[in-house]
């Protein structure tokens, strides 16, 4: 045992009642409170969930290293670099979506989004995420691919390492490591593209000029992809991943998650033994505990002790369980996405239960569906212009030497097109104000008009005077409104004008 | 049968770590090795801290630190960065004339923002956090102007100060018309009324304006002229328009006229660099009151 297990099924709680039971002979007071960490040398395997690895692997990886070059074209005043967190200039760009610091609230939107999906996976297929689709588990994958070219598979592997070391054996370890760090660097090489425009930054690199930035996150992503990947592995999932804990309260009786259907699996006999209890009408299972589903786990779990805190659900026990039923001539999915539930149903001779339709898998989704579509219906409204406005604190009116009223604001026009515009800013609510904007000369039609340039915001000071003979209450409700003149549209902003 | 190991947690048969609470007993789950060793480490690591940063006091002074750093070298790096930065743009605004800077978007903004320090450093102490000004300190963002609000005059006053012992800066003062025995009571409360009626404000019942104008006129018409609109090159307020210096209330204009007025407004030429006194015009001119 590596870890407790807080959802323990019943076959494995009962086995570790009795191994408790068998060994109670000599009372061991000595209890050790660190756990030595056990190498884990996993097997390789074939089958339809590595394919699928292999296949998410890929892709996400590909996705990964790539995208940094995928052009998407702004015109001339932005980036044309597809996907770009442009920290200098405060802008996130993905595809035809361009993200002010202001609407941090998509990004929000997005955890939000990460979250429910992540519980959505948990709902229907368990620990879907851990197995395929986290980061730490597709480069460990890679790196263990790696690991098994160079130093072989598992037997090999192992007994390499435990006799006295060769130079063969030092060469593969140093091969093993150099390529892991080359993979762990271009890692490292791949984050920094997504902060700059990624052809400029390459040649950078590769000539010695980028920033220092650059190269010190290059080194610090290595080292965290070679440390994660390479040595804490497991260990990572075990003991740094909040998600199981959050997962394992998560779940139901309905989720499916990689199950030992020990109901078909006990008690475990060899192929010879189970013929013979089987000719005396005894019950024999289906497992043969050849420990396959063991030497083939990522992170050194025996899934036929049930729900696992450190199981990641990937599959591979499955793919390296049905290899061995298909060689038997047994009916594969002696290991398979299923439930305790289900196990149950069938050692009373009820039918199983796949129920995927519930109330949770409901909920998520509806949150997943209204999120995404507040978010869509947002971003597909955006304005592309505002204004905000900031009434002058000291003074808050100036009384003019005829007796007008006059109150000041700094306001800040938002130009979030990719393209120069000139607005004009209008005042609803004082019939007889003026509006002025300071060091602003007019135009040969008298307008004041505001040029603000391309994604660009821009700070004017206006002063608005109230000519009105009759003296204004101590706060009048304005509006201000600004007013794109060649595209005719406008934001508004609400404030006040102030008197004694 | 339960098992009768005292470490042994007969539920889930995991070792207990042997502490008890009231019955209750803690499972033993084994922190991996390499978590206390990372401990561990970073002891190791915070000894760095001593060697490479001031760490241990000593009797009159600290250790160093073999790194050198302290912050105030690092605070002057920064400003002298930032002045590097800063450089070529100050350079720009000093050279520059002020009208230019006005026509100049780039160099106004940066003008205004450089002004909008500076006056919060130097000026806002007397005229307010916005130009505000109080009884006696002007607000700077009406139009009414002492000294004239365009460019150029705002620039002299602020480089020579008003009555501050400049050669070049604003003189004139109110003369103290009754502690100098120049008018009796009864002529100053006379043109006190006189001159609140200028601007069309309320005469006490009974006041013989004719008095108080003709006092105004032998007396005050040389700087606050004929009609009391004042003169700039004096400084003299103009008496007819909407705005006080002081206070509008026969008392304050009755103390101002036996006691005489004189506030002083510092000379900045010798305390403030070019670009500051460019910026600091610029930005008092776009308060909203600045003159063309």
């Amino acid at each position: 045992m590596t870890l407790d297990q807080p959802v323990a099924s019943k076959p494995a709680l009962a086995r570790l009642v009795a191994e408790a039971e068998v060994g109670g002979g000599t009372p061991d007071d000595d209890v050790p409170l660190y756990a030595p960490r056990r190498k884990i040398y996993p097997q390789s395997v074939h089958g339809k969930f590595r394919n699928i690895k292999w296949t998410v692997l890929v892709i996400t990886l590909a996705i990964y290293y790539l995208l940094p070059f995928v052009r998407w074209d702004r015109g001339p005043n932005a980036p044309s670099q597809a996907v770009l967190i442009d920290f200098p200039n405060r802008r996130f760009y993905f595809f035809f979506i361009e993200i002010w610091p202001q609407e941090v609230y998509y990004l929000t939107g997005l955890l939000i989004l990460a979250a429910i999906l992540l519980f959505l996976m948990n709902a229907v297929a368990g620990r879907v995420w851990c197995g395929y689709l986290c980061p730490q588990t597709v480069w460990t994958d890679l790196f263990f691919a790696i690991e098994r070219a160079v130093e072989g598979d598992r037997r090999e592997h192992m007994q390499r390492d435990a006799r006295k070391w060769t130079a063969d054996t030092y060469l593969r370890k140093g091969i093993k490591h150099f390529l892991w760090l080359m993979v762990a660097w271009w890692t490292g090489g791949a984050w920094v593209l997504y902060f700059a425009d990624a052809p400029t930054l390459v040649k950078e690199l590769a000539t010695g000029q980028a920033p220092l930035v650059a190269y010190a996150w290059i080194g610090i992503l290595t080292l965290t992809t070679y440390a994660l990947a390479g040595h804490m592995r497991e260990q990572v999932c075990l003991y740094m991943c909040p998600w199981p804990r959050i997962q394992a309260a998560l779940t139901d009786e309905y989720a499916l998650n990689v199950t030992y259907r020990y109901d078909r699996g006990e008690p475990r006999c060899s192929v010879k033994k189970a013929e013979q209890l089987r000719a005396q009408q005894l019950a024999a299972g289906d497992c043969v505990d050849c420990l396959q589903c063991v030497h083939v786990c990522p992170t050194g779990v025996d899934i036929r002790g049930g729900a696992d805190l450190g199981c990641i659900q990937c599959g591979l026990c499955i793919d390296a369980c049905n290899a061995i039923m298909s060689r038997l001539g047994r009916a594969t999915g002696l290991i398979a996405y299923d439930t305790d539930l289900n196990i149950q149903q069938r050692i009373e001779g009820k039918p199983a239960i796949f129920r995927l339709v519930r109330m949770r898998t409901v909920l998520y989704a509806g949150i997943i569906a209204i999120v995404g579509g507040v978010m869509l219906y947002t971003l597909a409204t955006r304005d592309t212009e505002g204004i905000n406005v900031i009434h002058d604190r000291n003074p808050m009116y100036v009384r003019l030497s005829d007796g007008a009223l006059r109150n000041g604001y700094t306001i800040r026009i938002v130009n979030k097109r990719l393209k120069y515009r000139d607005f004009i800013v209008s005042v609803d609510g004082l019939p007889s104000a003026l509006i002025d904007f300071v060091g602003l000369p007019p135009r040969a039609d008298g307008r004041q008009l505001v040029t603000v340039g391309p994604d660009q915001t821009k700070e004017v000071r206006i002063v608005v005077t109230d000519y009105s003979n009759t003296p204004p209450p101590p706060s009048t409700s304005i509006l201000l409104k600004l007013i794109d003149i060649d595209s005719g549209e406008t934001a508004e902003v609400r404030d006040h004008f102030f008197g004694p | 049968m339960v098992d009768e190991r005292k470490d042994i947690d007969p539920v889930t048969g995991i070792a207990t770590t042997g502490h008890e609470w009231d019955g209750l007993r803690e499972l033993n789950t084994p922190l991996p090795r390499w978590w206390l060793w990372l401990f561990y480490l970073t002891i190791v690591w915070s000894i760095g801290y001593w060697i490479v940063y001031p760490a241990w006091p000593l009797l009159t002074t600290s250790t160093q630190g073999v790194f050198g750093y302290h912050t105030r070298t690092a605070i002057a790096e920064d400003l002298e960065a930032l002045k590097l930065q800063r450089g070529p743009m100050v350079e720009k605004l000093a050279a520059a004339s002020l009208t230019s800077i006005v026509a100049d978007p780039q160099l106004l903004d940066f003008a205004r923002a450089q002004g909008r320090v500076a006056f919060a450093d130097n000026c806002a102490p007397c005229h307010g956090a916005g130009g505000g000004g109080a009884k006696g300190y002007p607000n700077l963002n009406d139009d009414d102007w002492l000294w004239g609000g365009k460019l150029a005059d705002i620039e002299q006053t602020i480089r020579f100060g008003a009555r501050a012992g400049d050669d070049k800066g604003r003189a004139g003062t109110m003369p103290a018309f009754g502690r100098d025995n120049i008018l009796k009571p009864n002529e100053i409360s006379a043109v006190a009324e006189y001159t609140r009626s200028l601007s069309g404000l309320p005469v006490e019942p009974g006041t013989d304006l004719a008095l108080g104008k003709k006092v105004f006129a032998d007396n005050c018409t040389v700087c606050h002229g004929q009609e009391g609109k004042g003169n700039r090159e004096v400084g003299a307020p103009n008496l007819t328009d909407k705005i006080w210096l002081y206070s509008a209330d026969k008392q304050t204009i009755v103390q101002s006229i036996q006691n005489g007025r004189g506030a002083v407004m510092p000379a900045w030429g010798g305390r403030l660099n070019e670009s500051t006194i460019k910026a600091l015009t610029v930005y008092v001119h776009t308060f909203g009151g600045g003159e063309k």
